[in-house]
């Protein structure tokens, strides 16, 4: 009773070669729900070209999932500022590129799809971890990181600022990352 | 006729019946320890593994969130372990020619997975789903302790039935904000009973008639 005959997640197997359980999609076929048509939106590229826009709508709720994804995935080496310092940067990973660096302010906001999915330079895909509609969400998050460095004057909308998605909850959590980087770097 | 019992009688008398009661005490006790102690639930123990790997140094001292690894805890009724990928997303290039970490690159080179022992094995008659759970409020920690704080993973409680039949018949006073699910460090408050009620409205958590029918966790 306690242990059936059948397969729990990742369990072992002496029935295939390669020791698994879990079999890998064969090749030539799509599983139900997974053809994806939509170049741009699975690719961020529309004829070999890294689109300019989103092929998703962007709520004010789809920002703040892209604030808690960023802080998921991506802020371990991008920092939750994206300066590139983030906690496994201070440990010796190759630092990644300021998001405030011009060629990453004027990059079409495709670059960065294709680079969540693809990874680049040191940088592994996340396409296993992070589901494409999250990828999107997090790129429109490091546009409005970049716009809060760099924004024009004025573009903060002041009734709203109290509840902008890039303000709300960081300062607590920056002030306990902040000490957990002290404690780690001693 | 001489007396039947001597006076040392008593006392042996006495004595017996303490040894009797000491002697099912001590059964009682004997097969409680061994029940619920970790020689049988294994609770505090942690299994060796291929990998050292301690969540200590990931989650403490790296500020790594659970959901980093654990990709599917929201969505799947398995929480995910995380591929050789993962590791390799940072170990391609920090302790990358370390001892401790040979088999990953093993693992990466080969194609063969690593071959980590399950810390948390259910029976297979039970029907569980850390989704359903994440999402109506219930903290990684509820069940999983202070898992920034294993050097070496191994569970804090038994995972028996009358520890879920627990939470399922009184929920509130363990559910919490889903803001504060994967916040390790989350305290209850003092008005803990009033909030979880209230989140339990909120989040439609079912009640405890139906949260301890049978098919809930045996289907």
């Amino acid at each position: 009773m306690h242990n059936q005959p059948r397969y729990k997640p990742y369990a072992a197997s002496n029935f295939f070669e390669d020791g698994r359980s879990e079999r890998p999609t064969i090749e030539d076929t799509v599983a139900r729900g997974q053809l994806h048509l939509d170049e741009a939106r699975y690719t961020g590229k529309l004829n070999g070209k890294d689109v300019d826009y989103f092929p998703i709508q962007i709520t004010r709720a789809d920002l703040a999932r892209g604030q808690e994804r960023f802080n998921i995935y991506c802020s371990p080496c991008h920092g939750r500022l994206g300066d590139g310092r983030g906690m496994v940067v201070l440990r010796g990973l190759r630092q990644p590129p300021s998001y405030y660096d011009e060629r990453l302010v004027t990059a079409p906001i495709g670059h960065f799809f294709d680079v969540m999915t693809n990874g680049f330079g040191a940088m592994f895909s996340y396409a296993s971890r992070v589901p494409v509609d999250d990828r999107w969400r997090i790129a429109a998050y490091i546009r409005a990181l970049q716009l809060s460095q760099n924004g024009p004057a004025g573009i903060a909308n002041t009734s709203e600022t109290t509840t902008s998605p890039s303000q709300a909850q960081r300062p607590p959590v920056r002030e306990k990352m902040g000490q957990r980087m002290g404690g780690g770097l001693k | 006729m001489p007396q039947l019992f001597r006076p040392a009688s008593n006392t042996i008398a006495k004595g017996s019946i303490a040894v009797v009661v000491l002697l099912l005490g001590g059964t009682l006790a004997v097969g409680y320890i061994t029940d619920r102690g970790s020689w049988m639930t294994f609770v505090q123990v942690a299994p060796e593994q291929p990998i050292p790997f301690s969540h200590k140094h990931h989650v403490k001292d790296d500020g790594i969130d659970c959901r980093y690894c654990h990709t599917s805890v929201e969505t799947s009724h398995y929480a995910g372990l995380p591929p050789t990928e993962t590791c390799m997303t940072c170990h391609s290039q920090i302790w990358a020619n370390a001892t401790l970490t040979q088999p990953i690159r093993d693992s990466w080179a080969t194609g063969r997975s690593i071959d980590w022992t399950r810390v948390h094995d259910l029976p297979d008659f039970v029907y569980f789903d850390h989704s359903i759970h994440v999402n109506k409020g219930i903290g990684c920690s509820t069940c999983h302790g202070h898992v920034d704080e294993m050097p070496l993973t191994y569970r804090v409680n038994t995972l028996y039935m009358n520890w879920c039949v627990n939470c399922h018949r009184e929920p509130y006073k363990y559910i919490r904000p889903r803001s504060e699910v994967f916040n390790i460090d989350y305290e209850y408050p003092a008005n803990q009973e009033v909030l979880g009620r209230r989140l339990m409205a909120e989040y439609k958590v079912k009640d405890a008639r139906t949260l301890t029918d049978c098919f809930t966790c045996h289907r």
